[in-house]
């Protein structure tokens, strides 16, 4: 198929490049980038064009790239499926996701690695990034078969949702991945101290709801900051929510130590007030925390301290969160508010456009060392559209993902994904 | 220099390049002992030697038996079991112990580092170290020597990679120091849990890509994967060691047409080694083991030898 997209700006931080430009995609790959001056000379006219977008005040982005995202599928597809989920992905503006391997089973194995890599592709939408995980089972007691894993696809080691309480084991996870250069996601749980349900503070107190301190967070940053440290290996800190973990990452990353970080849009946007109504659909893991973790994430996202925006897109059933806030499932989705949420920080004046696109696309591609998308000529045809001043009101009805379990439905927003384009493929 | 001034033989890090090519030289020429019909000579007649072995051996100690047998020496066994060890005795009451039957020679094998250095600290006779811990493991290193030299010419410019569990071998720590000193290039390989940080400090270079470590090499020594350290972490499975660091015939062939291949035993077959390795023309693992007998009969003889200028100096 031949695509026109015309009267479109092109944002590309990896080529620094912010102008308007009309972009040609013939297959699968971008044919050319021509400026406005110059498409009198198209590489296919009119007539050979299949598809014309008209993107006047839009924005043309490098595809995104989710590195944290849940599909549940194998195990629990009654929440999230493969199929489901990318759908979701597409209608978010992402071309990429990294899948989190706490299925049923979890991704030990390199068969269901390629499952998952399979059956993403048979779809043809966004396409799977297996992350696998760093002990059979995320039982905590041995280590995968990380060679194996990653000639079967796997894209960097986590047991995201169970951390690893095992200093020894953490220690030489790193040290085995880093025989192949592979990233270790870290999810920074204390296990003792994190037993409660929501923030500890103010707000649990006053509702009553066990509290999970930030330093049940920082702690497991840290160590995982010094083993990072003694190793050498790659690490990278999941969905980071505290001030502290923010100000660890931040010294480890002047010392030049291979850290990278990402924050969920939740963390940026949503305080613990959130949780005020016992509303559990404000309830994940790591919880919602104060005013002054937020702007710190808000800091850290700004200056570079926190690298890459990911959504920790964690589908449940209606009935496993239509229960009391105590007994309520952890996590909310995310892939299809992630933009608009995201933008809100460009609109705020916290990010420049460039640094969002960074965050979404540029910077999630580096830490993976996936290829880096670029809007240019001869490039995989990978792209995001977004309006970024379109107002809209969030509809969870209208979502692609299985299940409904968002804080933001009805939430006024400005920034709409409008065309998401896999390989060439319009998927959104 | 034809005398050898040593008194014990506790690790390569002591011994010279003088003393090192006289004791391959002097195993070259006692060699040929074990090829005559009566593979005996009466040199060290009178001389007692005590293998002390803490910990299990079935190879090296049957190789050192062998070697003072050939040398006409006597041999006495001790063993962790058969010691009072195991009722609770110290090293040094043993030690005190063997020092009153006044052997000329202890060969020992302990599972604790720096045991041997210790003994020697005690006693009056010599110590030959046969291993300690994850130390050192010189005899090993001397019989690698001389089968390298035998299978290239010289050591001098040799490139030796060795493959593996870096981490816990003494052989691999011996041959490092040994080879490197004799003017060899050492390159050591295995996934970076097995590789003890530092180790470049000892002279070795280190890459994580068998590739890498295979294709320059003219001795590619592979060390046993031992399924106890997944317990540690140190590895994940045998199955994924074997894909990953494993040699095949096929992949040594791909990789280097024409290195000799060695390997200290036992073989894990189908883990480090697959048998088309161990048991094809470049192997040379069983002239490492006709290769020790010589080397511990040299290192015998040299001692007992020394062992005057020792008492008059
Ligand atoms: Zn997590
Ligand atoms: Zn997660």
């Amino acid at each position: 198929m031949r695509i026109r997209i015309e009267n479109g700006t092109v944002v590309d931080p990896s080529q620094n490049l912010d102008a308007k430009r009309t972009i040609y995609i013939d297959g699968k790959k971008i044919k050319d980038v021509l400026e406005p001056e110059d498409i009198s000379n198209p590489p296919f006219s009119a007539d050979e064009t299949d598809y014309v977008y008209n993107a006047e005040g839009q924005i043309i982005c490098p595809g995104f790239l989710d590195m944290h995202v849940h599909f549940r599928d194998p195990g629990q597809e009654y929440k999230e499926t493969i199929e489901t989920g990318c759908k979701a992905a597409a209608h978010g503006g992402f071309t990429d996701v990294c899948c989190m391997p706490n299925t049923v089973p979890v991704n030990d194995q390199p068969e269901i690695t390629k499952y998952m890599i399979e059956k993403a592709r048979a779809l043809g939408g966004t396409r799977v990034h297996p992350v696998a995980t760093i002990s059979p089972g995320s039982n905590g007691k041995a280590l995968t078969e990380m060679g194996l894993l990653l000639q079967a696809g796997a894209c960097a080691f986590s047991d995201d949702g169970y951390p690893v309480t095992d200093a020894q084991l953490m220690r030489r996870a790193m040290e085995y991945a880093r025989s192949f250069d592979a990233l270790i996601i870290s999810h920074c749980e204390e296990m003792r101290l994190a037993s409660g349900v929501m923030n500890e503070g103010i707000i649990s107190t006053r509702m009553g709801l066990a509290g999970i301190p930030n330093a049940a967070e920082s702690i497991m940053v840290m160590r995982d900051i010094a083993l990072c440290e003694l190793t050498g290996a790659r690490l990278h800190i999941a969905h980071v929510s505290t001030a502290q973990s923010v100000e660890a990452i931040r010294r480890a990353k002047e010392k030049g130590l291979p850290v990278t970080a990402e924050t969920a849009p939740h963390y940026f946007t949503l305080t613990d007030s959130a949780v005020l109504e016992y509303d559990t659909n404000a309830k994940m893991n790591p919880p919602l925390r104060s005013e002054k973790d937020r702007e710190a994430i808000r800091k850290g996202l700004a200056d570079g301290v926190i690298d890459a925006i990911a959504t920790d897109h964690a589908p449940h059933a209606e009935l496993e969160k239509k229960v009391p806030f105590d007994l309520a499932a952890n996590g909310i989705i995310g892939l299809e508010t992630s933009v608009s949420l995201s933008m809100s920080l460009v609109h705020d004046g916290i990010l420049t456009f460039s640094q969002f696109v960074e965050k979404m696309s540029l910077n999630p591609s580096k830490i993976l060392k996936i290829t880096p998308k670029m809007v240019a000529s001869g490039q995989a045809a990978d792209i995001t559209i977004i309006d970024p001043s379109k107002a809209y009101s969030v509809s969870s009805k209208s979502f692609q993902s299985k299940s409904r379990n968002t804080p933001f439905d009805g939430w006024s927003c400005r920034g709409k994904v409008m065309r998401t384009i896999a390989d060439g493929k319009i998927i959104y | 220099m034809n005398r050898f001034h040593k008194k014990h033989i506790l690790d390569m890090a002591s011994l010279s390049v003088d003393e090192i090519e006289l004791i391959l030289n002097t195993a070259t020429a006692l060699k040929e002992i074990s090829e005559r019909p009566i593979k005996k000579v009466p040199t060290l007649r009178g001389k007692s030697i005590v293998h002390f072995f803490h910990e299990p051996s079935t190879r090296t100690r049957t190789s050192f038996e062998i070697a003072a047998k050939r040398m006409s020496a006597d041999t006495f066994s001790i063993s962790a079991s058969t010691s009072s060890m195991t009722k609770g005795e110290t090293l040094l009451d043993t030690v005190t112990n063997l020092q009153a039957m006044n052997p000329d020679i202890i060969v020992m094998r302990h599972s604790v580092s720096g045991a041997p250095h210790f003994v020697a600290k005690h006693l009056n006779a010599s110590v030959i170290n046969a291993g300690d811990g994850m130390h050192a493991h010189p005899t090993q290193c001397l019989l690698d020597l001389m089968t390298a030299k035998e299978a290239v010419g010289k050591i001098k410019g040799l490139k030796l990679s060795i493959i593996g569990d870096i981490f816990h071998s003494r052989v691999a720590r011996s041959n490092i120091v040994g080879f490197v000193k004799m003017g060899a290039t050492v390159t050591v390989a295995g996934p970076c849990t097995m590789i003890p940080p530092g180790i470049d400090s000892l002279g070795a270079q280190v890459t994580h890509s068998l590739e890498e470590a295979i294709s320059g090499a003219d001795i590619i020594m592979t060390l046993r994967i031992q399924k106890e350290r997944q317990n540690n972490f140190f590895f994940p499975s045998e199955r994924e060691y074997a894909s990953l660091f494993g040699l095949s015939y096929d992949r040594l062939k791909a990789m280097n047409k024409n290195a000799f291949i060695m390997h200290p035993g036992p073989i894990n077959r189908g883990v480090e080694l697959s048998s088309d390795v161990a048991d094809c023309p470049e192997s040379l693992i069983l002239k490492q083991v006709a290769n020790g007998v010589a080397i511990r009969m040299a290192l015998i003889y040299l001692l007992m030898g020394g062992t005057r200028d020792a008492h008059s100096n």
